[in-house]
């Protein structure tokens, strides 16, 4: 795996080392780019996407699957909304396939797995789900169930045999493993960092993060995401034309 | 592909029926216990279909709960359908075309914008069918309850190597799916209106929703 190029100070805005079993949010401001680092190589980061100023346009998985004839994302690919536009586009990734198609963990599946130890017992190290670590952040908005749809398991990976059969693929991915998200619009993005429901590990141990946050450079003409397909070309165009 | 599994009920022992013409909606509560039935009448059409625990709409049907509970991509029978919180809805419990999907959404006029010439966006399409049913019912409804769908009809099949696309139905005339209601159910149907794609053979057709009492 090459990493990609360090961020230069005069494009650098922030970073944020999120630990595993936890939750983060910003809004994204259109033209910046978030570069989220797996490093330990152990994270599955669960993310949501909306339209800040009107969350009730977000993320919409099936939309960004049928128009790319993908059942996973990697570079190349953009997060569509159910508006036809463009949330944010994966300028970069080093890990090549991202799971969109099994959802997040619950808490009865983790007590299953972990025995149903909360904060009394374990204080902060108690096994959080990402259902619930999601609706959390996404309360922090004024946003709640109705808002909760399908998401995107950054560096995880479940394929599908020829008969449908899904397959979860142990450490897919590395230390250092990045992928990125370059914003199109002002774009909520609410992720967590617990573990991918079909991970098999029998101990909780969820990997964490490092976010950072950088000016990037508006989509040129002839830019990888936009020309990937025609599709893309076409969402673009309506996510221009809401900022005229 | 799995053996597919017939009915035991009959028509005339049915509570309600009704044909849904093509490009309409038809919202309405199946009681745990009932069975609904829906029927391809004339093949390859697609019945875009949401469903919510009556108890509380907000609970609804979750695609990438239902797949990931079940282990695999398609439904037919034997498949549980589960909410987001993991309500388990209804169950799958007779299918005579053998796959439906629920990974490729519903259509709709910004969607049609993107994956077809941007003039395309003007056509019916089933977000706007949904829109208007919510619109009309009674009680908190709103776009914010449109989730990912289940496709009755519908082969969206995906390669190993992640590829998706839509392949030409493998439903035929009077086809059906089956499902019991394991909780008070409200069902919420677009027949779907696309014409822009060949799964259909581009002519969308009519459905029908048939319910039995337990």
């Amino acid at each position: 795996m090459i990493p990609l190029p360090e961020i230069t100070s005069d494009r650098f805005r922030f970073q944020e080392r999120v630990p595993g079993g936890w939750n983060w949010s910003h809004v994204m401001k259109r033209g910046t780019t978030l570069r989220i680092t797996n490093v330990e190589g152990k994270a599955n980061v669960s993310t949501l996407l909306y339209n800040s100023e009107l969350p009730v346009e977000r993320l919409n998985i099936p939309d960004s699957l049928k128009a790319q004839h993908t059942a996973y994302l990697t570079a190349g690919h953009t997060c569509m909304s159910d508006h036809g536009r463009v949330l944010a586009s994966i300028s970069e990734d080093t890990c090549g396939w991202h799971d969109v198609l099994t959802g997040v963990s619950h808490r009865a599946g983790m007590e299953e797995k972990f025995g149903s130890s909360g904060y009394a017992e374990a204080s902060n190290a108690w096994p959080r789900n990402g259902y619930d670590s999601l609706l959390v952040e996404l309360g922090k908005w004024g946003l709640g169930t109705r808002d909760m749809v399908a998401n995107i398991n950054f560096f995880s990976r479940v394929s599908t045999d020829q008969e449908g059969g899904f397959h979860y693929l142990e450490n897919h991915s590395s230390a250092g493993e990045q992928v990125e998200l370059r914003a199109e619009m002002n774009t909520l993005v609410v992720l967590n960092t617990c573990p991918h429901p079909m991970d098999p590990n029998p101990d909780y141990d969820p990997g964490g993060i490092l976010l950072e946050i950088y000016s990037s450079d508006p989509p040129s003409t002839d830019d990888f995401c936009r020309c990937s397909c025609d599709q893309n070309r076409r969402a673009f165009h309506n996510t221009e034309r809401y900022f005229l | 592909m799995k053996d597919l599994i017939h009915s035991s009920l009959t028509i005339e022992q049915a509570l309600f029926r009704e044909v849904i013409p093509a490009g309409d909606y038809w919202m309405q509560e199946v009681k745990a216990g009932q069975t609904i039935r829906i029927v391809d009448l004339e093949g390859n059409q697609a019945a875009d279909t949401l469903f919510y625990n009556a108890q509380d709409h907000h609970d609804r049907y979750s695609a990438v709960d239902t797949l990931r509970e079940q282990g695999k991509l398609y439904l037919t029978s034997g498949s549980k359908l589960y909410s987001q919180n993991l309500t388990h809805l209804l169950t799958i419990t007779a299918d005579t075309c053998g796959r439906h999907d629920t990974i490729g959404g519903a259509c709709a006029c910004e969607s049609n914008s993107v994956r077809y010439p941007l003039e395309k966006k003007y056509m019916h399409a089933c977000r706007e069918s949904w829109l208007l049913a919510m619109a009309e019912a009674k009680g908190d409804w709103d776009k914010r309850d449109l989730s990912n769908n289940i496709n009755f009809f519908m082969n969206v099949p995906v390669t190993p190597e992640g590829g998706l696309k839509f392949e030409d139905g493998i439903s035929a005339p009077g086809r059906y799916v089956e499902l019991v209601a394991e909780v008070d159910v409200i069902v919420l149907i677009s027949n779907c209106p696309q014409l822009n794609n060949p799964c259909n053979a581009y002519n969308p057709t009519p459905v029908e929703a048939v319910i039995w009492e337990e």
